[in-house]
């Protein structure tokens, strides 16, 4: 078969594509329609600016989504197809069977896998992992920066100090200490996990009883539904047969990929001192507002002040720096797997394909550039989405 | 102001040493220094040997002492090893035993001996450091000028064309990590395969096959034009856009203020406002961004050192790491600790003197 033109690449790729379309066309329909009754989320939409930065984020979240639902990938991200390699795009696929589809639409790579399917296949690493791993740095971050910029003293000093200490460390010095697998065999990561993974549990379990102290009953069933799966999420997440911390056995039964939980873990860490002192200044500018006197006049203790008076009043600018930080989170898993640390060699997030593309660069351009314009186009996105965020919250 | 720069300092080096120690504790957990003594010994040590490796070199001992020893504050151990010969870290070829210094760490300007390199630590981050200070020197050279420039023009009418199309911009430089920005540069200026160069080519506008270099390996003796454009560009570009827009806001910010309307009511012309009347006020705040900015920049060299092959500083962080080079490493992080407090220092002091409106005390 002839390979095919550039036309035709992209045609494929489109058609290829068409539930993202029908995704993306459905949510920004419903939204425009219901944009004044949606809050901050539909004002999003009366910004230019801040709907193309949604548009390139939600496209990069349907392609997560459906890619793991088996809906765009063409072939298998991991197999290797002989004769394939370093083809240019468009190639046709060699000995392809019925059911196959026929063409590399972004060619090969060294190793004769397919590009188009590891870029799109990337997406559900990188989705999966960037926002869950922000989430987690803001637990640990408002967890703790919260009572910092509240109390002061000892204690603020004290955790400033360690804050600081980590912001001093090279990022890629720090990654390269923790994500070694001698390190990963010596348990490190899995120590710092059952630390920052337990903040959530913490926050959650302060955020509930502070709210409903006065009704014991309610309170109880609140903290359970919470607190109960969460536990038993925390526990079996930390917990990995194999490894030092092994002692559930057989009734495990999550276990995320080897090394997903390592780069999750030191992506938590990198990030939660940033958001520590974000949170801690903005604290110590809210406290000297009225109605925070006002709650402490009324006798309201300390935690509910700051998880209820405080942060709420915290959350623009803490919603603008968590889409800027996903960015920068994505930023840093591309790091990790520039250098070839962490995940997989093998695995397709868009780090590790362009630290594999770089290597033939002068002569196949092919392999490297789609997932670095994939990277590119995903942080773009979260950045303008955080610069319309900011624009119309400060509108009113 | 005297009190204010001491207590940095104490708190600098206090920094310093938790951060060496913390990297000391992780480079000298048991599987290291096991994948340490089969990659400088031999790949197929049994258990005992490498016992042994570690025990003839000193590295069996306590991690206080050893990170003591490192330091300068603990007499260095001198071992007789089984086949007669003797190690220390102040032992030298020409010097006896009896002559050696006792204490040879850091205090006392002893950095120790990279077991990769094969080379005193203190000369191999010296002239690693010097090549990247040529690199960080042109990035300076590229990067705060057009900031500024992008800043000042995007601020000083806020919410105009100009405005919006430099805006986004710099929003798209600080989206763009080097190691994207790089790969995007080689594949359109430096790689022969590209459309762009073999136009070129073909045309004979360009001497060789293609305008760029895709390596910088050659810029480390002469840097020119055609083999350092790119990895400076890289750096530049993306920390160019945060300043932009730090400078940006503190000019919008400074263009609302009541005296600059009084001259634009004086009849002042607009060029003359920006330039002798806004400016001053709207670089404080840029200042201050361009110092905390050094560390970031720190990052951007490793990966770009490590793209474009330039065998500075990052290229060394990385070597000393991947091959748990102990007191390479240790020597690395400290110059790079010292590079982050000393600029976080440096913008302290410099926003005072640039803000007469904020005092230290």
């Amino acid at each position: 078969m002839e390979p095919l033109s550039w036309g035709a690449i992209f045609a494929g790729m489109f058609t290829q594509l068409t539930p993202v379309w029908v995704a993306l066309i459905a949510t920004f329909t419903l939204s425009i329609i219901y944009k004044r009754r949606l809050g901050l989320y539909g004002k999003l939409f009366d910004s230019t600016i801040g709907m193309i930065g949604f548009a390139l984020v939600m496209f990069w979240v349907f392609v997560a989504i459906f890619g793991a639902m088996d809906m765009i990938l063409t072939h298998d991200p991991l197999s290797q197809v002989s004769g394939m390699k370093n083809k240019v795009p468009g190639t046709a696929l060699r000995g392809a069977e019925d059911g196959d589809y026929a063409y590399y639409l972004l060619g090969g790579d060294n190793l004769a896998r397919d590009i188009f399917s590891r870029v799109m296949g990337g997406a559900t690493i990188v989705i999966l992992i960037a926002p869950l791993a922000t989430l987690f740095a803001y637990m640990v971050g408002i967890t703790l920066g919260l009572p910092a910029g509240y109390y002061g003293g000892h204690f603020d000093t004290a955790l400033s100090f360690v804050a600081n200490l980590v912001l001093a460390f090279p990022v890629i010095l720090l990654f390269y200490l923790l994500v070694t697998p001698e390190i990963v065999n010596t348990g490190l990561p899995q120590y710092m996990a059952i630390v920052l993974f337990f903040f959530p549990l913490v926050f959650f379990a302060v955020l509930i009883n502070t709210r409903l102290k006065e009704q014991p009953q309610k309170n109880m069933v609140w903290l359970c539904a919470a607190l109960i799966p969460m536990a038993i999420l925390y526990v079996v997440t930390i917990n990995a047969p194999g490894t030092k911390i092994d002692l559930l056995g057989p009734l495990d039964f999550f276990n995320p990929a080897s090394g997903i939980l390592v780069v999750f873990v030191s992506v938590v860490f990198v990030n939660s001192p940033t958001v520590f002192r974000i949170v801690r200044g903005l604290t110590l500018d809210i406290k000297q507002r009225d109605y925070v006197a006002a709650a402490q006049t009324r006798g309201e203790g300390a935690w509910y002040i700051m998880l209820w008076e405080i942060l709420p009043n915290a959350r623009g600018p803490l919603i603008v720096d968590f889409c800027l930080r996903i960015g920068y989170t994505t930023i840093l898993l591309g790091t990790l797997g520039f250098f070839g640390l962490g995940l997989p060699p093998e695995s397709p997030d868009w780090g590790s394909t362009i630290n594999e593309g770089r290597k033939l660069l002068s002569i196949y351009l092919h392999p490297a550039l789609p997932p670095a314009l994939a990277l590119l186009s995903l942080v773009l996105g979260l950045n303008l989405l955080a610069d319309g965020l900011r624009e119309e919250s400060l509108r009113d | 102001m005297g009190l204010f720069i001491l207590r940095r300092l104490g708190v600098m080096i206090l920094t310093a040493i938790c951060l060496t120690f913390i990297v000391f504790f992780l480079t000298n957990l048991q599987p290291n220094l096991e994948k340490l003594a089969k990659t400088q010994g031999e790949m197929r040590m049994s258990d005992e040997q490498v016992e042994r490796w570690l025990a003839n070199r000193g590295y069996d001992q306590p991690l206080p002492i050893k990170y003591g020893e490192w330091l300068g504050v603990w007499p260095s151990k001198i071992i007789e090893t089984d086949d007669g010969r003797t190690y220390g870290r102040c032992l030298e070829t020409d010097v006896s035993i009896e002559d050696a210094p006792r204490f040879c760490g850091v205090i006392q300007g002893d950095w120790g001996f990279s077991t990769v390199f094969r080379d005193k630590v203190s000369s191999i981050i010296a002239t690693r450091l010097s090549l990247t200070g040529k690199l960080m020197f042109w990035v300076m050279v590229l990067m705060i000028p057009s900031a500024l420039l992008i800043g000042v023009l995007a601020g000083m009418r806020e919410g105009s064309r100009t405005d919006r199309s430099l805006s986004t911009l710099s929003i798209a430089t600080t989206a763009t990590p080097e190691y994207v920005s790089g790969v995007i540069f080689i594949a359109i200026f430096a790689a022969s395969a590209s459309p762009l160069n073999q136009w070129l080519a073909s045309m004979d506008w360009i001497e060789g096959r293609t305008l760029f270099k895709g390596t910088a390996t050659s810029a480390m003796e002469s840097a020119n034009f055609n083999n350092f454009f790119l990895p400076v560009l890289t750096i530049s570009l993306y920390g160019m856009g945060y300043i932009a827009r730090m400078t940006r806001a503190s000019m919008a910010e400074v263009m609302t203020a009541q005296y600059i309307r009084t001259a634009r009511l004086k009849g002042v012309s607009f060029p003359n406002i920006v330039v002798k009347h806004a400016l001053r006020n709207a670089l404080i705040a840029p200042f201050t961004v361009i110092m905390l900015q050094i560390p970031w920049l720190l990052n951007g060299v490793v990966i770009v050192e490590t793209l474009f092959n330039y065998k500075g500083f990052g290229w060394v962080l990385v070597q000393a790491a991947g091959n748990n080079d102990i007191e390479l490493l240790l020597g690395v992080s400290v110059v790079s600790v010292i590079v982050v407090l000393i600029t976080q220092l440096i913008s302290d002091i410099g926003y005072v003197y640039l803000n007469p409106r904020i005092s230290v005390s």
